[in-house]
């Protein structure tokens, strides 16, 4: 078929069925907005996750060059005194389940990863965060058995515990996961039956049309691809629709708000919508060229 | 061109055959005349030939092809052989009488140049010259039918499949109908027509082939319409 008039019999298909192509976009854009969600909350949590070794109950900072805190006097650890304190959390096990050392390079080096959206990563010199020791316990509520351990040993400049913040967060996160995808579910299928209904409303009232292509020997492709082009185009007008929607929801609700509020904490940004923007489309259309070439196979036969 | 051999239709739900063992074979350039009461098979006959209804029993053959043993992929192109002409007209009350006869072309992928070059030929010859520009419901029975005639000619096709095409027509509109249909047929064109008009069947003397309860019950060439009654 020709370009120009498939466009044409696209564009006459599309205004003879305006509002219903029109709710096929408004579903599609509300149900990837949703899923998008979803799918940056979950973001969110793995790249908290990934940093805090999944558990970490208890970080116990120490003593750098430029330290503040009182118990350091304005020296920096020693190798004796890491290695001690290394020797005093081993002999702590059971309670203490795992230690991981993170040198100041490492320490840079997540501080850059989990800011990557945020111009603090330009602020921080190697060594501005000090080195630390990670402890993982077997029982987290014993917590301050392990602070009151630390807390003023000679090396040792803060000892802070991180549980609390943390879980109340990915409680939250996994909430708005959940929460999102299982509406985002709900509007994946209302899509996809919309999609069904608003292809056999076409098929009908373009029935004069499909029966004589089919009399005068036009391919299946030809009668088809009206129909699914227009599905597409709906489609694709609501995919942007969405992504322009979560790109304004990060960078003026999420980003500032959470700027505001939690400063400490990492954040996905405005940079992980585009990653995620083509997964939604990709995701979008094929469903859209799924459902419709079903549909067109159950009520356009030859 | 067109071959039944002992061909047999059973709608599902239905008792009755539409048809029964049927045998008839239609030659390139033939004209025949399908005739019989309502429900006797003759709508039936021309849909196997389209392949719009599968075969119970039997095999029909159209222009050397198997129709039953062709794959869903290959009907288009059997349909593009056969033009196809019904009593309701079927044309496209929004588009005009030149857009519903390219409508046909269009669909087929032809290029706008030969569009344009074989539309107003073929509607000089079907005698709607000057009437391009019209709407449907602008039109006379006979002129719609013209332009249904038009849209199934246009691509040339080698056989012309009519089912009633006279049946909503007055008796002059539809000699003139039929007289524009044997023109076609002098073109080399086959033609099969269904029909229970007897005054053009009783005119033209061609052959006749009359169904009755599905089965054919008189093949004579030039036959009248009511002698096997």
């Amino acid at each position: 078929m020709r370009l120009q008039f498939m466009l044409s019999e696209i564009w006459v298909g599309l205004r003879r069925n305006l509002s219903i192509a029109v709710s096929v976009m408004l579903v599609t854009t509300v149900s990837l907005y949703l899923l998008g969600l979803g799918l940056l909350a979950q973001r969110e949590v793995d790249t908290l996750k990934g940093y805090w070794y999944d558990r970490i109950q208890v970080s116990i900072f120490m003593c750098g060059q430029d330290s503040a805190e009182p118990n350091c006097g304005g020296k920096a650890v020693t190798d004796e005194q890491l290695a001690a304190l290394k020797e005093r959390l081993d002999q702590m096990k059971p309670l203490v389940k795992n230690v991981y050392y993170e040198s100041e390079q490492q320490a840079y080096d997540r501080f850059q990863e989990q800011f990557r959206n945020s111009p603090l990563a330009g602020n921080i010199r190697v060594g501005d965060i000090p080195q630390s020791y990670r402890v993982q316990l077997s029982d987290p509520t014993k917590y301050d058995v392990v602070v009151s351990a630390f807390e003023g040993a000679p090396g040792v400049g803060r000892v802070q515990d991180q549980q609390k913040t943390l879980d109340k967060l990915f409680t939250v996160m996994n909430g708005i996961t959940i929460a999102s995808l299982v509406l985002a579910f709900i509007m994946l299928v209302c899509a996809v039956l919309l999609m069904a209904t608003t292809i056999r409303q076409a098929a009908f009232t373009r029935r004069r049309e499909t029966g004589i292509m089919k009399l005068v020997g036009a391919s299946n492709l030809t009668i088809r691809l009206p129909f699914v082009m227009e599905i597409v185009l709906a489609t694709l007008v609501g995919v942007g629709a969405a992504v322009g929607l979560l790109w304004s929801t990060m960078q003026y609700l999420v980003v500032p708000y959470v700027a505001k509020v939690l400063p400490d904490v990492a954040l996905v940004g405005v940079s992980d919508v585009w990653l995620i923007a083509p997964y939604l489309a990709v995701l979008m259309l094929a469903i859209a060229i799924l459902t419709s070439w079903v549909t067109l196979w159950r009520y356009l036969r030859v | 061109m067109i071959r039944f051999e002992n061909v047999s239709k059973v709608y599902a739900r239905s008792t009755r055959p539409a048809l029964s063992d049927i045998n008839l074979e239609v030659e390139r350039g033939e004209f025949v005349f399908v005739v019989g009461a309502s429900g006797s098979g003759k709508s039936t006959l021309l849909r196997l030939v389209l392949k719009e209804e599968g075969i119970t029993q039997g095999t029909v053959l159209v222009a050397g092809q198997e129709v039953a043993r062709l794959p869903q992929r290959k009907v288009p192109r059997l349909r593009r052989e056969i033009g196809t002409v019904f009593q309701d007209f079927r044309l496209l009350p929004n588009k005009t009488v030149y857009q519903n006869v390219a409508f046909a072309l269009q669909v087929l992928g032809r290029s706008g140049h030969a569009i344009r070059q074989v539309v107003p030929e073929t509607l000089e010859m079907v005698g709607l010259e000057g009437k391009e520009k019209r709407l449907p419901h602008e039109l006379s029975g006979g002129e719609q039918q013209r332009v249904a005639i038009a849209r199934a000619f246009v691509n040339k096709p080698s056989i012309l499949l009519c089912d009633e095409p006279t049946g909503n027509l007055d008796p002059t509109t539809s000699l003139d109908i039929v007289r524009l249909l044997d023109r076609i047929n002098r073109t080399g064109t086959t033609i099969v027509m269904a029909t229970h008009d007897d005054d053009i069947v009783n005119q033209l003397r061609k052959r006749v082939v009359e169904l009755r309860n599905g089965h054919i019950v008189r093949d004579e060439n030039k036959g009248v319409y009511g002698s096997g009654t």
